[in-house]
């Protein structure tokens, strides 16, 4: 398993080296969006309209921050559980977003898209907010700001530690579970 | 009659919220430094490790320890002699939600099903009551992830199906959510009561600390052959495969119907926050 320091916007290059398992640190602007936010960007795309950021090679992180205490850019900001964007992720890939990053399990259309498009999804650590918060240098509102920790935000990251869970080649990191062994 | 002013109950109540956010429960602390001892594979260590930086980090630093600082559930118990001065203990205990997620800058996760709208103060609390005797307010507190939240279930099993439908049933919602409430998880298992209740008991079995004994020796026994049998699905922290799945099981019972025997598993992430006020 490798180890690369990638930055974003990230190109088809980046994103055909990488191998589930193999551990990246990104630097560079990323764009947060949850559930309201997707519902919001499908339906600008369904209309023709422009979206507030260029999808081109862009890293989408699935997370709602807590609000920024004084002095600081952002509060703990760690993945959410990304199966909830499933419905939305396939036509984001497919118009160029290269990553998404989040917690848990892609559906079989998702991880069809990162190999059709060639894209990665990488596993943040769920839980570790306030550590992950530490890589974020700068946060502002971009799109939405009425969704509160929803808007859309562009984070500028350094040395953000993400996991390869699914790959452009079909690779998947998550272990299968071992019901046989539990007994069952 | 005893009495307590509903200003004391919005302040106590603004204080534990920022504070159960911030600071981990020693008990969780203390069951992942002895699991992390317990895990065998690399990335489940490093996991671990990052768990322990983080929640060092949030206690120094005054952040929460994770973004998705809940919906606020409580459960009061509230003195038969004991009277509530000023607003009424419902009212008391949103306002103190109010100050304390508005004042520690913690995120307000609570919408309307419908239209989706924030209610931008984190209100209403899930406040769940019961009345005890005495002249004491016990208010509970526990902050609860929608991710771990979502992944948990309830269902009606036959009588027939006994132990070990319940068994398979957990272990098949423990396998199915797999990575995604954040593992290494804490399961509280709801078994009898009705339809409505076996949530509860699951709910409220959480809020045991990790690592303890329950007081009915044969559901101890049966929580930790669960426990051991989890363990052995391999999902691992964070899904990456190891040793440890989960925490702790616990588990609360109740009567139930002849007819039904209702279970519920209620799903909490690692990061199990709860803190506890007498008053």
């Amino acid at each position: 398993m490798a180890e690369y320091r990638l930055k974003s916007p990230l190109s088809d290059a980046d994103a055909h080296k990488l191998r589930a398992g193999d551990m990246v640190y990104l630097s560079g602007l990323v764009y947060t969006a949850r559930d309201a936010a997707h519902k919001r960007l499908t339906a600008l795309l369904e209309q023709g309209e422009k979206l507030p950021f260029d999808l081109r090679g862009a890293v989408i992180y699935y997370v709602g921050p807590s609000p920024a205490p004084p002095g600081r850019p952002i509060g703990s900001a760690g993945p959410t559980t990304s199966y909830r964007m499933d419905s939305f992720a396939p036509l984001l890939y497919k118009l160029g977003i290269k990553a998404s990053i989040g917690k848990g399990r892609r559906d079989l259309k998702v991880r069809e898209a990162l190999q059709e498009y060639g894209g990665v999804y990488f596993g943040a650590t769920g839980g570790a907010g306030a550590l992950l918060s530490r890589c974020i240098t700068a946060a502002r509102i971009i799109a939405f700001e009425d969704l509160g920790t929803e808007a859309v935000r562009e984070l500028e990251v350094i040395d953000f530690p993400l996991l390869v869970i699914n790959d452009a080649y079909g690779g998947e990191l998550y272990a299968t579970p071992d019901l046989k062994a539990a007994g069952l | 009659m005893r009495s307590v002013s509903s200003n004391l109950i919005v302040e106590r109540v603004a204080a534990m919220c920022v504070s159960a956010n911030r600071i981990l429960p020693q008990d969780v602390r203390r069951r992942l430094t002895d699991c992390a001892a317990l895990e065998s594979s690399p990335a489940g260590k490093e996991i671990f490790r990052q768990l322990k930086e983080n929640y060092e980090l949030a206690e120094a630093e005054s952040l929460p320890l994770c973004q998705d600082t809940g919906q606020a559930v409580f459960f009061v118990d509230m003195g038969e002699d004991l009277r509530v001065e000023g607003k009424n203990i419902r009212a008391a205990i949103n306002e103190g939600v109010r100050k304390g997620y508005s004042e520690g800058f913690l995120r307000k996760s609570v919408c309307d099903p419908f239209s989706r709208a924030n209610s931008t103060d984190n209100t209403p609390a899930v406040i769940h009551f019961d009345i005890v005797p005495g002249d004491r307010l016990k208010i509970i507190f526990a902050p609860k992830g929608g991710g771990c939240e979502n992944m948990s279930r309830v269902t009606m099993l036959t009588p027939a199906q006994g132990w070990a439908g319940i068994r398979k049933f957990v272990l098949e919602r423990v396998a199915e959510a797999g990575p995604n409430p954040c593992p290494p998880i804490v399961v509280g298992i709801g078994i009898g009561g009705s339809f409505d209740s076996a949530p509860i008991l699951a709910k409220k079995a959480l809020l045991r600390p990790l690592g303890d004994k329950n007081p009915d020796p044969a559901l101890d026994a049966l929580e930790k052959e669960l426990l051991a049998d989890i363990n052995k699905l391999g999902i691992g922290p964070m899904g990456l495969g190891g040793t440890i799945t989960s925490l702790d099981v616990k588990i609360a019972a109740a009567p139930c119907h002849i007819a039904s025997l209702p279970l519920a598993v209620n799903i909490n992430c690692h990061c199990a926050r709860h803190e506890e006020i007498e008053l």
